[in-house]
């Protein structure tokens, strides 16, 4: 369903396309690609005028994609445990080689469709038909599609020139993030995790490539202390001087101050159009903020990214000047959104929602990539402050900052089996939300990249047992009014 | 005193902490809990306290911890915090508590949260950086934090010469722990692999100058054997931790013997010393700046697959014939350095097994029928 998009989307589209495409590009040239975690100050690699690519975005892109399963599994046949975060699995996966490929028939060339796949075919009247002979509705074969199975670029690398060669290389499945070139260096800074670490040194080895990274240890109180910046600021010139000798370039100072005022615009952009959520009803739901988070993590420092968001801001003005709203339901009830969705179940997180009217209007994204600074200490205070490098009182101190001015009526919690750092302090989190904010919570399990995390009944039942005291809530707040 | 007194003597600390710590409070002591891993418990020395070593625990079940936990964390953190809850660490003067892994981040909020107004948590993070001068720094900054918790508690400063003294102190006993180490793998026939897990574990609860006393007069006992006629396998453990008795009896019910070890709770916590002229405080982050080999560590030259190789000679050089890894549930710095491991110890034709265990596990069974398969092999 292609749904029509506003300027400022099609424009942030056009952005991240453009990026993987250079990439691309860059690495058939022979040039450097890197891959970077998503709050490494991309600054730092704009001054040197290289491509970098995101893993994480990745790894929510090909589990949106549903190939997150087979790519985790192909992780944890080469050893990595079910127990470690579903985008280092996958990332893991993909720097080894693998593959999520679709299922040639070597004697025709041609895909083997699954019959299973697609979606129901639908008569003009909109209504879904039945094959009689089977009983169960019929397919669009627009949408069918090929089986998928694992296969290894560097398995395919090894063969001799050739029909099978070819045929698998294009095999490959086309979407964006399963073409991302292989990495000739990797950027890690370990704000939001020290699985970040472990993760990019095992690309580090895998690839045989440099490792630059950004160590930030956790911190304790909501200041970010002047011992904490200094030891930020020497790891800056450090990898300065690492990139230096990487490229075999001059640190562009110029370039520098330039990303710098690119980030700063873009993240500014960013944070206004997550207010936008503020509006009641808000012209957009938070789930449209999920999916622009490729948009903020791959090209913040860049103009385009800054210039593209500025235009959604405007976008959502109007829309919020004509009423009118991205989300396909009326807004009854107004939630917070507590974690990384679970990418490959979107659409089954979107369905009780919308079956009881529930808007997210309120997701953590906003202060994670909001890092707006002034000068290089300020610069590294911000990247100090990362989802999961603070404190749980300046945890919560963002989150009901958000509620109270997105004004939500409860919390939906994702106690998300990947992410350890972000649900570790989750419970208490919560305790906190209904005492200061009064309003109702209740979590959920899933996982933001294996779909084998994720338990559907129970997130129904959480979801109706949110409604129902959202509504009790509402009931007693219309009484006492009266 | 014979190697079995002094060996019962160390597993009855080893199995009852909670008397050593009513022992100490009622001797008029202050204890400090050390959560892992690498806090300087020299500094707990040196301002008259009693470090102890909280590393969950083998007889507890999570429950009030749930409160604050979801499930997929590890044992040892949960463990940690359900005994902060359920009253067993209630006469402890105060905590460190590092956070050094993802689990023990998020942690360290749920600790010093549920311990607000009763116990002082005193947090400590390492940096990952520890070798440059930044590093260094940084390091220092922290511990020197830490130091100023402790003297509020304490309620006296830390002298420079308190703290030299104190690292004598631990270096002594670190030597001595590295000594009972290879001796307890040369005689497997005198030091069973459930004694040897109590003699290590329980340096974590006892005064160190008491423990390290103990452990010199068994070492020297040890060391006055004839040479060993034990010819059964000989292995290296390696993970987090495996001190759980009923575990560790499955090795000397079948006949192996540990030859050494890579276990955060036992050698990976012992390997470097601390230099005892200089600046102390300079001396104790210099003495993190040396660690290295360990799953919980960055590694700067991480292209290189150092810490597998480490572990590799370690099997050769202790004449162990293989490897059992004991993976803790949900420890991910440690699942994440598996297949490297693994693919270090195949290059080096050592056979290992990984045997996921937790804390709560009280049936071996499994356990059991993979070490014995395995001896077999060997
Ligand atoms: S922050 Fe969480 S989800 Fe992201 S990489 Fe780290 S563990 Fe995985
Ligand atoms: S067992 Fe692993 S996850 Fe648990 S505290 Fe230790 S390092 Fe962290």
């Amino acid at each position: 369903m292609a749904k029509a998009v506003s300027p400022g989307v099609a424009a942030l589209r056009k952005v991240v396309d453009d990026v993987h495409a250079k990439a691309r590009q860059a690495k058939a040239e022979g040039k450097l690609v890197g891959w970077s975690s998503s709050k490494f100050p991309c600054e730092l690699a704009e001054a040197f005028d290289l491509d970098v690519m995101y893993p994480e975005n990745q790894a929510a892109g090909i589990a949106a994609n549903r190939d997150g399963e087979l790519m985790c599994q192909a992780a944890e046949d080469l050893g990595y445990d079910n127990d470690i975060c579903g985008y280092a699995r996958i990332s893991l996966a993909y720097a080894a080689g693998k593959r999520a490929s679709r299922k040639i028939d070597f004697e025709t060339g041609e895909y083997v469709i699954n019959p299973n796949s697609g979606k129901p075919l639908k008569g003009p009247d909109g209504k879904v038909i039945i094959d009689p002979e089977t009983g169960k509705p019929k397919k669009d074969p627009k949408t069918l599609q090929p089986y998928t199975v694992l296969d290894d670029i560097y398995e395919i690398e090894a063969l001799p020139e050739g029909r099978e060669k070819e045929l698998r290389k294009k095999a490959i499945k086309p979407y964006r993030q399963m073409q991302i070139p292989q990495p000739d260096f990797v950027l890690c800074c370990n704000n939001i995790c020290n699985c970040m670490t472990k993760w990019y040194e095992n690309i580090a080895r895998m690839r045989n490539i440099p490792l630059i990274m950004i160590d930030i240890p956790y911190n304790n109180t909501v200041d970010v202390h002047d011992s904490n910046v200094a030891y930020v600021r020497a790891q800056f010139d450090a990898a300065i001087k690492q990139l230096e000798e990487l490229t075999g370039k001059k640190f562009d100072e110029e370039k520098f101050n330039r990303a710098c005022a690119n980030a700063n615009r873009t993240a500014s952009a960013w944070l206004r159009v997550c207010d936008y959520l503020q509006y009641k009803p808000a012209p957009y739901s938070g789930f449209d903020l999920f999916n622009h988070m490729a948009d903020i993590v791959t090209a913040r420092g860049k103009v385009e990214a800054a210039e593209a968001f500025e235009l959604l801001e405007k976008d959502l003005e109007q829309a919020v000047k004509n009423g009118t709203t991205t989300t396909p339901f009326p807004e009854k009830y107004r939630v917070m959104f507590e974690g990384i969705p679970c990418w490959p179940k979107l659409p089954n997180l979107f369905k009780p929602l919308k079956a009881n009217g529930v808007n997210v209007t309120a997701v953590v994204y906003a202060p994670a990539f909001g890092f707006v600074y002034d000068d290089l200490d300020s610069m590294c205070r911000a990247y100090y402050k990362a989802p999961n490098s603070v404190c749980i009182e300046q945890g919560v101190d963002w989150r009901e900052g958000i509620c109270r001015a997105n004004k939500v009526d409860g919390v939906l919690v994702h106690y998300n089996r990947s992410c350890k750092p972000w649900s570790g302090y989750m419970a208490e989190m919560q305790r906190r939300f209904t005492d200061d904010l009064g309003v109702p919570t209740a979590g959920f399990d899933g996982d933001q990249a294996d779909p084998r995390n994720f338990n559907e009944a129970q997130y129904e039942t959480r979801v109706q047992g949110l409604v129902e005291a959202m509504e009790a809530n509402q009931a007693a707040k219309e009484a006492a009014e009266a | 005193m014979s190697i079995e007194v002094l060996l019962n003597e160390f597993q009855e600390v080893s199995e009852h902490p909670y008397k050593v710590l009513s022992q100490y409070k009622a001797e008029g002591k202050k204890v400090i809990g050390v959560l892992p891993y690498y806090a300087p418990e020299e500094l707990v020395i040196a301002a008259g306290m009693v470090p102890m070593g909280i590393w969950g625990s083998n007889k507890k079940t999570i429950s009030r911890a749930k409160e604050y936990c979801a499930t997929f964390y590890c044992t040892i953190a949960q463990l940690a915090l359900e005994m902060l809850l359920d009253g067993t660490l209630d006469q402890l003067d105060g905590l460190i508590t590092p956070t050094i892994c993802d689990t023990l981040r998020p942690m360290s909020q749920n600790f010093r949260v549920a311990m607000a107004g009763k116990l002082p948590c005193i947090f400590l993070a390492h940096p990952q950086y520890r070798r440059p001068a930044f590093g260094l720094k940084f390091c220092l900054d922290q511990y020197t934090n830490v130091k100023t918790e402790l003297e509020k508690i304490a309620g006296a400063p830390i002298t420079d010469e308190a703290l030299s003294a104190a690292i004598k102190v631990m270096n002594r006993s670190r030597a001595a722990r590295r000594e009972f180490v290879k001796l307890a793998g040369q005689h497997p026939e005198a030091v069973s692999a459930v004694k040897r897990s109590a003699v290590l574990r329980s340096a974590y609860f006892m005064e160190k100058e008491a423990h390290t006393a103990k452990l010199e007069a068994l070492n020297a006992e040890l060391a006055a054997l004839p040479a060993s006629d034990f010819k059964g396998p000989k292995v290296v453990t390696s993970g987090i931790i495996c001190d759980n008795p009923k575990l560790l009896k499955i090795f000397d019910d079948n006949g192996i013997a540990i030859a050494a070890d890579d276990v955060a709770q036992e050698s990976r916590a012992i390997r470097v010393d601390c230099a005892e002229t200089g600046d102390p405080m300079q001396a104790l982050c210099q003495m993190f700046a040396d660690q290295d080999y360990d799953v919980l560590l960055f590694d700067e030259k991480s292209s290189e697959n150092r810490r597998a190789e480490h572990v590799c000679q370690l099997v050769k050089e202790s004449g162990a014939s293989g490897l059992i890894l004991f993976m803790q549930q949900f420890c991910d710095p440690e699942e994440m350095e598996y297949p490297y491991l693994k693919k270090a110890l195949d290059a080096a034709e050592i056979p290992h097994i990984k045997l996921g265990i937790d804390q709560q596990m009280q049936d071996f069974g499994q356990a059991s029928t993979a070490i014995q398969a395995f001896a077999d092999v060997l």
